[in-house]
């Protein structure tokens, strides 16, 4: 078996050598620059735009929304977001120019000589104004619906009677979670080209091929065969190259369409920092009726997220974040209602996690106050109230599989020391300067697209047999980074028993590999995989039905019987495509039903200490236990881990977007503070496995999950530490302060 | 990178006095780079004629008389960060070294440049301002020597006419002094401080005198806090005193509200921090 075990990744050796090629290594004959000139205000009316005389214009390519020869909208879930504004601005970082040139320093130089003129309208910058309609930024219509894109119901049981009981203590506090930038790194970059024939190609650094492809039919009103998408080596997406790409794709192609020329267009850190996707903002506020026993009887719960100034995927988010909200209990009577609001600030977008991390994270503060004032165990809470195998999630989905979060919680205070280390930060706090404290947090993670999305998507997946009994695997899921190349390679390795090294993965173009979906929402391997295993399954098959071969026959026997049916046919493809399992059921109208096919569950424990003369915060020690069904590659898997877990530090207690008239502030590294290796403590991670049907060889999804937990975890051990209540994060030394000086 | 590069030029002398020369006739120094590529990068240096100081071995090394610790302008961080009478008289000046940036720019970021650069939020100036240095600035009218302490006239202003180069820095011989450096970024390396202090002392009985405080990112420049300093010498340090010396470090500073932090952290961890200095320079 090579599922399992830590097999080298497949284009690790070109990675570590410099070989790779990134799309800023890639370069053209006759190739220009491009770039990109934005609005500056938030909200406005454009005016008209100046070009400075001290260039020569006749040297560039100029394109503005009069330029667009298909559709002006960027085609997602909605079509409302514009590839360059034209007459109104939405946000301050909106696309109005695009010029190229060959020269890019000459191209920087024309940049500053354009001016936007605005006639600036009141913006609508926080939750709280979008929701009191100070302004109507989006979707003016006189409904109620105006500023919000979306809007969700969850019902489960009965709140209001659950609320009404004599015998339970009701709760309730409001908590806030900030923006947070991807950091991925390798900006965003795009290199497009046009010919009559060809139609149009790009390459560039990107999640997810089909959602450029689609965006880019409508903005050139070209055919499915005329416009070529194509992933380079990627580094890093996190969901931020999610669908933020395809604006970059289709800019960097109506330059390359006007100029006759390859155009290449490189975000540097500044512009990808101030102009793409982040995390979106969230307020929850968590009402819960408890048991004097600690019973969980009532959840109801209000969360709105900020999904800036256009739709985009923001209805997506809200889902898992609703979905997620109630966390792995079982509670009988559940409610949430969910909103996600427009502002004037750039869109937010896809980033791990998808919604999610924003309402465990109030969920899981919320559970710890509630355990502090009734003076209950956090830890007992928690287990009483854990889903178990039978029992439903809120949105009434039975968990069928196995689970035991409470094993997988204890595993997690054991090896972080739990019970001793706080009993000992307890005696030493009131004499110490430097105040230690340790917290935790128990969470669930849905693989897959929510609800219906993976039986809407209805992902293909290909595998080709070469003659020499190679197999490349045909798939639009990318490789960023977290080893899709290495897992689909193991995958059909162990299913056809052929050496890895017989098995390859076709480089992401949609000219060649089917639609497999996007590569997001911790499916690449679960649903993907299974799909990967089931089309090399198919191939095996064809072979064995044209009577040449028979499984474990060996690499010698397979590459003879390949030889031989490609000789006869031409070639040797298996595709197959996603079917929803039969008792998956989810009811897009009630919110009710199978949320996900499967679910990760995980409990993480975080260290602190504060050091009350200076309030800075750090994170000591992290023990990170999960149950992920099989773990295909033990240094992949662990490598997620600790990079989520790192990513949910910065996210807690270091990474603050500073908003200026809806614009990012600090948008360089010297000033949005991710942590470096001297902030991160060491990261124990802990694997249960529970193997699932739903997954290649009982897989399940891995990628979000660790972003979930350390957030809710860390401020729950600086709440254990100080005896106080943290509801925001970012939670910086300065919000500490104004917290303990109250 | 978002500046033009064909608009810039980078001369590089080959000796002090060509360098002395080209500066009078406008052309701007350039030594590390650590600071000015930051801003090249980003688009914001101005276009215009500079002069590479990096090769000019007459501004290098380290040397130490009865009197003085002689450092050459375009001495490393890593130069600093490695000497043994430094480290030995002011500790503060090789904890502000290992302070700044990471080993790349510690080998790169030069005293010279970090002083001319006048950022209030530099990791060394408060550490030189403690030691009592002394700046030597030379123009082809000549040399002089200026005190530190007063050399920042004003947010990113100095005391440097057109045409002088920083070219060598001197700090006084010290002995039997106890020292404190505390920078408190935001985050524990690769930081830009929200609060700088350096200070250092005589102790005799748990008595302090010749107390010098400075502290950085408080106010348009680096600064001594004298009336802080004057509360805390020659008395028991008590919780009145501790109380006064609180009091004192609001009128010392002026820290305001930016990016990074609050006028109010600054201010109460700057407080915080003096009075973390004085107990634990009376308790040593």
């Amino acid at each position: 078996m090579i599922v399992g075990t830590k097999i080298p990744r497949k284009e690790g050796l070109q990675k570590v050598t410099g070989a790779a090629r990134y799309v800023d290594d890639i370069v053209f004959p006759d190739m220009l620059h491009g770039v990109t000139v934005r609005s500056t205000a938030p909200r406005g009316k454009i005016k008209a735009i100046h070009f400075a005389p001290s260039i020569r214009w006749n040297e560039f390519t100029v394109i503005t929304a009069k330029d667009i020869p298909g559709k002006n909208y960027v085609a997602l879930i909605t079509y409302d977001q514009p590839f360059l504004a034209d007459t109104v601005i939405n946000h301050p970082e909106e696309p109005v120019v695009l010029l190229a040139h060959h020269d890019k320093h000459v191209l920087e130089e024309a940049r500053r000589a354009v001016t936007i003129e605005v006639e600036a309208l009141p913006p609508v910058l926080t939750i709280e104004e979008s929701l009191a309609k100070t302004q109507i930024v989006w979707g003016q219509d006189n409904s109620p619906h105006e500023n919000i894109f979306k809007e969700y119901t969850v019902v489960k049981g009965d709140v209001a009677a659950a609320f009404a009981r004599q015998d339970v203590s009701l709760f309730e506090a409001e908590y806030a979670t900030g923006a947070q930038e991807q950091l991925y790194i390798e900006n965003n970059g795009m290199i497009a080209t046009y010919s009559a024939q060809d139609g149009v190609t790009v390459w560039g650094s990107m999640q997810c091929p089909y959602y450029v492809h689609k965006g880019l039919l409508p903005l050139f009103a070209l055919g499915d065969d005329k416009v070529r998408v194509i992933q380079t080596e990627t580094g890093g997406g996190f969901g931020g190259k999610e669908e933020y790409p395809t604006l970059l794709a289709g800019h960097a192609a109506l330059l390359a369409m006007k100029a006759g020329k390859p155009v290449k267009m490189i975000y540097d850190r500044q512009e990808d920092m101030a102009a793409t996707t982040k995390r979106h903002p969230s307020k929850t506020r968590v009402k819960s009726a408890v048991t004097k026993d600690g019973d969980l009887v009532g959840l109801d719960i209000d969360f709105v997220i900020d999904g800036g100034a256009y739709n985009t995927l923001s209805p997506v988010v809200l889902s898992r974040g609703t979905i997620h909200s109630a966390g792995p209990y079982h509670t009988p009577n559940v409610r949430v209602h969910s909103r996600a609001v427009a502002t004037n600030s750039p869109p937010h977008g896809a980033f791990r996690g998808f919604g999610a991390p924003q309402s465990i994270f109030a969920l899981e503060r919320h559970l710890d106050e509630v355990a502090r004032k009734m003076a209950l165990d956090p830890v007992a809470l928690r287990k009483r109230n854990f889903i178990r195998q039978g029992e439903t999630t809120a949105t009434s989905q039975t968990i069928r599989e196995p689970v035991d979060l409470a094993a997988v919680l204890d595993k997690a205070l054991a090896a972080a020391d739990y019970d001793a280390k706080k009993k000992r930060f307890l005696a030493m706090n009131p004499s110490s300067v430097v105040k230690r404290g340790i917290g935790f947090a128990t969470f669930m993670h849905g693989a897959g697209f929510t609800g219906s999305g993976e039986k809407t998507l209805a992902s293909v997946v290909g595998v080709e047999a070469l003659a020499n009994g190679h197999v490349r695997v045909l798939a639009a899921s990318t490789e960023i980074g977290q080893g899709t190349n290495t897992v689909f390679a193991q995958i059909v390795s162990d299913t056809l028993a052929l050496p890895y090294d017989m098995i390859d993965v076709a480089q992401p173009d949609t000219r060649d590999v089917p639609n497999s979906g996007p590569t997001v929402a911790s499916r690449t391997c679960m649903v993907v995989g299974k799909l990967v295993q089931s089309a090399a399954i198919g191939l095996e098959q064809t072979l064995v039905n044209a009577g040449d071969y028979k499984h474990g026959a060996g690499a010698d026997a397979f590459a003879a019987a390949c030889a031989k049916y490609i000789a006869k046919h031409g070639s040797l493809k298996c595709y197959s495509q996603y079917q929803q399992p039969a008792n998956v059921e989810w009811d897009d109208k009630k919110y009710q039903g199978d949320a996900y096919a499967t679910y990760a569950w995980a409990a993480y424990v975080a260290e602190v200490s504060v050091d009350m003369a200076t309030y800075e915060i750090r994170c000591d020690d992290f023990v990170a236990a999960q149950e992920i069904g099989r773990v295909v590659h033990p240094v992949l898997a662990e490598g997620q881990i600790e990079g989520g877990v790192a990513q949910g530090i910065g996210y807690a207690i270091y990474e603050k977007v500073v908003w200026k008239e809806g614009r990012m502030a600090n948008g360089q590294m010297t000033n949005y503070i991710m942590p470096t290796s001297a902030d991160a403590p060491p990261i124990r991670v802990l694997f249960d496995e529970q193997p699932s049907p739903h997954g290649p060889f009982g897989a399940k999804g891995i990628g979000e999950l660790p972003m979930d937990g350390p957030a809710p975890a860390i401020l729950n051990a600086i709440a254990m530490a100080l005896d106080v209540s943290p509801r925001a994060i970012p939670f910086l030394p300065e919000d500490l302060m104004a917290l303990v000086k109250k | 990178m978002r500046a033009n590069v064909s608009k810039y030029e980078l001369v590089t002398p080959a000796s002090l006095a060509d360098a002395l020369k080209l500066c009078a006739g406008g052309h701007k120094p350039f030594a590390g780079g650590t600071d000015l590529m930051v801003l090249f990068e980003s688009g914001k240096l101005p276009p215009g004629r500079y002069v590479s100081l990096w090769g000019l071995s007459e501004l290098r090394g380290i040397t130490a008389d009865d009197a003085h610790i002689t450092l050459g302008a375009l001495t490393t961080y890593s130069d600093v960060r490695v000497n043994a009478v430094i480290a030995k008289e002011h500790p503060n000046l090789c904890a502000a070294a290992k302070e700044t940036g990471a080993l790349a720019i510690q080998n790169r970021g030069t005293l010279g440049g970090n002083i001319a650069n006048a950022s209030p939020a530099a990791d060394s100036p408060p550490a030189l301002l403690v030691a009592g240095a002394e700046i030597e600035l030379r123009s082809l009218a000549g040399t002089r020597w200026v005190a530190y302490d007063g050399f920042h006239t004003g947010y990113k202003q100095t005391l440097m006419q057109a045409g002088e180069l920083i070219t060598r820095v001197r700090i006084p011989r010290a002995s039997d002094r106890v020292s404190y450096y505390r920078k408190v970024g935001t985050r524990k390396a690769q930081a830009i401080s929200k609060v700088c202090v350096a200070a250092s002392a005589k102790v005799k009985a748990g008595v302090l005198s010749d107390l010098r405080i400075a502290l950085g990112s408080v106010g348009p420049v680096p600064l001594r806090c004298k009336h802080t300093e004057a509360v805390l010498v020659t008395r028991v340090i008590d919780a009145q005193a501790i109380k006064e010396a609180r009091d004192a470090v609001q009128k010392d500073i002026a820290p305001i509200d930016d990016i990074r932090s609050t006028r109010e952290y600054r201010l109460t961890v700057a407080q915080n921090l003096v009075a973390e200095l004085a107990l634990r320079f009376v308790a040593s």
